[in-house]
């Protein structure tokens, strides 16, 4: 082969760098997740933990339209309990801290949601 | 061949009977069973609308404090100048009702200062304009925003006759005290517009709006469509004139003269 071992040396770099993350990813530590700051007199949110976990960005995002664009603002949950719409005032009385409670995923998920451009966190601002 | 080909086509049946199936699964635990409702305790009305007695209501101090009232529970910030953000100011006769002055207006009228904010018109231009429809109407009259949606390109304040709108240049927080805010409502970001949202959160748990609540009784708030209703019994008895009548926006606030 012309100029063989220049082409086997750059195709092992090649596949190298292209597999690098993957071999890197199983080498160092597993992905842990983040150990969050539950309420403490609050032993059930709105919905299950289950539901909360995977719907909660669907659920705010209904709920923001229900309470804002349709002036329903009494959420009813699938065991029947009702709760008023509203981050501020239902949302962050049971999470009193966003930076221990959101910011926790968010920012190991690498998302940062504009949420509190607006929205006041509970620990206040400063 | 032809069995492996039948095995596929079997097989696909089945996958796209699962993804037809899957939606409906998705959409049974977001709530198939209609979960929101109107609160219980909120005011209803067919049309809200405001009557303000500025026999009563004509001081640059008694207003700009129904203005701090306003401004500190909805968390607006405070700005001089050109950049300003309000939802209630005062201005003088000649410029809040410019169609209805006359050389031989009684003084006394002409003196007074008159409080203002976002008319909530029947048939709004700013609404009318908004590309996002982040400005709409609800069924109950009220001309409400949603800054979720608000991309800022301002054509609702040049749609508005009556400057009720207010952008905002920076962010609004750089502008509040921060110590001092009400946590219960949000504030704003850069690059949106704002106004007066006739209490909308207020009503919504059975509460009048915090200006009429603060004035003393110089302001007056229900239903335009119910002749029982105080806003009409007012009507009815004194003479109410509204801003700019040429520009056909119908206000849904009167000013008792
Ligand atoms: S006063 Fe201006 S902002 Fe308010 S509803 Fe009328 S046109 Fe829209
Ligand atoms: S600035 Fe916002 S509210 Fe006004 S017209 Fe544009 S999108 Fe609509
Ligand atoms: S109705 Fe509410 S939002 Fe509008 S000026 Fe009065 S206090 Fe402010």
């Amino acid at each position: 082969m012309y100029n063989g071992f220049a082409i086997v040396a750059g195709l092992v770099i090649f596949f190298a760098m292209l597999t690098a993350p993957f071999a890197l990813g199983t080498m160092t530590k597993q992905y842990k997740e983040p150990e969050l700051k539950l309420p403490v007199n609050e032993k059930e949110c709105i919905e299950s933990t289950e539901y909360m976990r995977t719907n909660h960005m669907q659920l705010l995002n209904e709920w923001r339209d229900w309470a804002l664009r349709d002036g329903k603002r009494t959420y009813t949950n699938h065991a029947g309990k009702e709760f008023s719409i509203s981050l501020q005032n239902t949302c962050m009385k049971c999470h009193t801290s966003k930076a221990d409670f959101c910011d926790k995923c968010h920012n190991d998920a690498g998302v940062s949601p504009y949420c509190w451009d607006c929205h006041v966190q509970p620990e206040g601002l400063k | 061949m032809k069995n492996s080909r039948r095995t596929f086509i079997k097989l696909a049946g089945i996958a796209a009977a699962g993804l037809a199936v899957a939606p409906k699964k998705v959409l049974a635990s977001s709530g198939g069973h209609s979960p929101v409702k109107v609160n219980a305790t909120a005011s209803h009305a067919k049309h809200w609308a405001m009557v303000i007695d500025t026999t009563k209501l004509h001081t640059a101090e008694a207003i700009d404090e129904l203005a701090k009232v306003c401004h500190h529970i909805h968390n607006v910030p405070s700005i001089e100048g050109k950049k300003e953000v309000k939802w209630l100011w005062h201005d003088t006769y000649g410029h809040s009702f410019p169609e209805q002055e006359n050389p031989h207006l009684a003084e006394e009228v002409h003196e007074r200062v008159f409080p203002l904010l976002c008319n909530h018109c029947e048939n709004p231009p700013c609404v009318r304009v908004c590309p996002t429809k982040a400005t709409f109407q609800r069924p109950d009259g009220i001309v409400a925003m949603d800054y979720h949606r608000c991309i800022g390109c301002r054509y609702c304040m040049a749609g508005c006759p009556y400057g009720s709108r207010s952008f905002n240049w920076g962010d609004p927080r750089l502008n509040l005290d921060m110590a001092n805010l009400n946590p219960e409502f949000p504030t704003r970001m850069r690059g949106v517009v704002e106004k007066c949202n006739f209490c909308v959160e207020r009503l919504a748990v059975g509460k009048q709006p915090a200006c009429v609540e603060a004035s003393n009784g110089a302001m007056f708030f229900g239903d335009l469509k119910d002749p029982d209703s105080e806003v009409r019994k007012v009507l009815r008895e004194k003479f109410t004139i509204r801003r700019k009548p040429s520009a056909g926006t119908e206000p849904s606030v009167y000013y008792i003269i």
